[in-house]
């Protein structure tokens, strides 16, 4: 195998751009140190090369892919994409360039290092948007349901079809404070766009009628007798609970008006 | 009575009901509606005992006519009484719902004047919901047995699931704490709930728009360690539910005492929870891993064992069916090694066909490798350096929790039954 050589990819950070990597890696035969996305760039000691996202180049490497190693492949690949796995790019390089010589077992070849590492982190991405289906809560503000998350992985794409049909007459807004995009939708329409600088406006007497029934429905439900806070914490980790309505301090239920 | 006193109130009445899942039913709105449902069901929350909140767990009223005495509704328990009106319930519903705090309503009641009225006051919320609301999320309900099957049946047209509660294990259980029914009145709404479920599936296949009876299918739940029932008659219990009812799930609970009764434990006796966690690993293997209820306890061994699963339990008593070779075993019989799962059964299979597996490899793909090692070989070899003594042996099958219950116990010299292979 070609040896690993101490260059530095700089690409766009999209999906083609990373295809483009590989793409270059395979027609320099060179393997980089690292792939990193330009807008997280930092100077380095290491020398930079910079890969221009080429659409030309990008297709011919995702065609590739389900002629070479299957479709699944390529669907694990764009999984892996919205993870927040270290060093994602370099590990789907890696994961490519073992694919394409290998072909279709590499999906099971557990035991390689790049392959563990993409199957862990794309679990771990469907574990916690699967969580987020229930753990986000939504305000009901100015009769638009608003809500905040703060996920690990890029999990918009993966809970938006479900939002959709489950609040399909309803308008509402999901701001993935991680990545500063939100999930803007509207009857039959729905686009994730970049959101910056997002605040929750001051909730209504009616909004907060609610967040206080729920909040007394929560601690009521527990039994007593059973209680576990481990158990609850393995079930449900702590850094969900800064955005439900349930763990927010006293002022976020009290009624002004 | 304000919304909050009886929320509090209808709440507190019907958190002993076990099951909160929302599993069983894919379904999205039709226009103009509000809703869905996932199949592989949607926790919402946690509470503080580690319990799955899904649903809106929730009585209609705790007003009963019954005096079960291991239940805090019974008439002779001087609590509050208060009812929802139907509005008022399918409002809460709807509010919850839209700000995602829900995956549905779980609604129960205490049989107030009779099961008939009852029934309709139930039905009348699910109708607000399901027709004025255009709701099109998960609902449970409660099916309340003595109740006119005409109106079961509506229930099931408007529900997703239907349950109804088992209560206690037995006959004689029942006699003695609910001497308001019988097995009798309980197993005669659950045999038709199977049979309407039957029917509709039918009637599906025939009709195309033949509305949905109960589509998620029915459940149980039953109190342990209220009466002196073994674990051995309730594990076949369950077993003969799941085949004559066709029930999705049984349900277990903890009996926690809510009440100082001579036939009862006395209150402030510590639930029977490990009991109930033994039951639910038992409950898994009947259902998802192929075991019948004969092979997992006996005559001779009534009760779980403290210390051992139930799964390794049964492996270290069969240890002729043992090593199995990953390499070629059939999937059924993997499932039969502790610390192989469904999942990592499946993957087993799946990867062997294109080359074959080491240890290394069982170990990222998720088998436990602590306590299968003991009972399997990769192409003909056992793990290197695996030594079996019996302190190791035992180290690796029990679970870090029985493991310090154990140490504690042994030097406490609390005498247990000898673990069959020490």
């Amino acid at each position: 195998m070609i040896e690993k050589s101490s260059l530095i990819y700089e690409y766009d950070g999209s999906f083609e751009g990373i295809m483009c990597c590989v793409f270059e890696s395979y027609y320099k035969r060179e393997i980089p140190m690292d792939i990193i996305s330009s807008d997280r760039f930092q100077t380095t000691f290491f020398p930079v090369k910079e890969i221009e996202t080429d659409l030309k180049k990008s297709t011919r490497v995702i065609k590739s892919i389900p002629e070479k190693i299957g479709s699944s492949a390529l669907e694990l690949l764009k999984y892996a994409f919205l993870t927040c796995m270290p060093h994602k790019e370099l590990n789907m390089l890696m994961f490519l360039r073992k694919g394409f010589h290998y072909g279709p077992p590499i999906m099971y070849m557990f035991k390689d290092e790049h392959v563990d590492k993409m199957l862990k982190a794309v679990r771990h991405l469907k574990n916690e948007s699967h969580l987020l289906k229930g753990f986000i809560r939504f305000s009901i503000l100015g009769g638009i349901l608003v809500s905040q998350i703060g996920p690990k992985n890029y999990v918009l794409p993966l809970i938006a079809g479900h939002f959709c049909r489950r609040y399909a007459g309803e308008h509402f807004l999901i701001h993935d404070k991680t990545h500063n995009m939100a999930l803007v939708y509207r009857p039959r329409q729905y686009a994730v766009v970049p959101m910056c600088n997002f605040k929750m406006a001051e909730p209504d007497s009616r909004e907060k009628h609610f967040r206080k029934l729920w909040e007394l429905f929560y601690t009521t439900v527990e039994i007593k007798d059973r209680r576990n806070f481990k158990y609850r914490r393995s079930n449900m980790p702590k850094h969900y609970w800064k955005y439900m309505t349930e763990f927010q301090k006293g002022s976020y239920f009290k009624d002004n008006e | 009575m304000d919304v909050f006193d009886k929320l509090r109130i209808l709440t507190d009445a019907a958190k002993y009901d076990v099951s909160c899942t929302s599993s069983g039913v894919n379904r999205r709105a039709q226009a103009g509606g509000i809703g869905s449902s996932a199949a592989c069901g949607i926790c919402h929350s946690f509470s503080a005992d580690g319990r799955c909140i899904s649903l809106l767990k929730i009585l209609m009223t705790n007003v009963c006519v019954y005096d079960c005495k291991y239940c805090v509704n019974r008439r002779s328990n001087d609590v509050p009484r208060t009812s929802f009106t139907p509005c008022e319930l399918a409002d809460l519903t709807m509010n919850f719902y839209r700000r995602n705090y829900i995956e549905g309503l779980f609604l129960s009641s205490g049989v107030i004047r009779n099961p008939d009225y009852t029934c309709e006051l139930m039905i009348r919320v699910l109708e607000i919901l399901r027709n004025d609301y255009k709701f099109f999320g998960y609902i449970h309900v409660k099916a309340i047995p003595g109740a006119d099957s005409r109106l079961v049946h509506q229930l099931g047209i408007l529900g997703d699931r239907m349950s109804v509660n088992i209560e206690l294990p037995s006959q004689k259980s029942l006699k003695l704490l609910a001497p308001d029914k019988s097995k009798h009145s309980i197993l005669t709404p659950m045999g038709y709930i199977r049979d309407c479920i039957r029917q509709n599936s039918k009637d599906t296949v025939r009709y195309r728009h033949a509305s949905g009876f109960a589509p998620a299918g029915q459940s149980t739940q039953m109190i342990i360690g209220a009466t002196p029932d073994t674990d051995f008659h309730i594990l076949n219990l369950a077993e003969g539910l799941y085949r004559k009812y066709k029930l999705k799930r049984v349900f277990f609970s903890a009996y926690i005492p809510v009440s100082e009764n001579s036939l009862l434990p006395k209150v402030n006796t510590r639930p029977p929870l490990l009991r109930e966690h033994r039951l639910y690993q038992a409950d898994w293997l009947l259902r998802h891993y192929g075991f019948k209820a004969g092979e997992i306890l006996d005559e001779r061994h009534q009760s779980f064992d403290p210390y051992i699963d139930p799964k390794c339990n049964w492996a270290l008593n069969h240890r002729e069916y043992f090593p199995v070779e990953i390499n070629r075993a059939p999937y059924e019989k993997l499932l039969r090694v502790p610390g192989i799962g469904v999942k990592s059964a499946k993957r087993i299979v799946a990867a062997r066909k294109d080359f074959l597996l080491s240890f290394e490899s069982l170990k990222k793909l998720g088998v436990v490798l602590k306590r299968a090692q003991y009972f399997i070989l990769c192409s003909g070899k056992i793990m290197d350096g695996l030594t079996v003594e019996k302190d190791s042996v035992i180290r690796a099958l029990m679970s870090k929790n029985s493991l310090n219950r154990y140490y504690k116990d042994f030097t406490s010299g609390v005498k247990y039954e000898q673990l069959s292979f020490l």
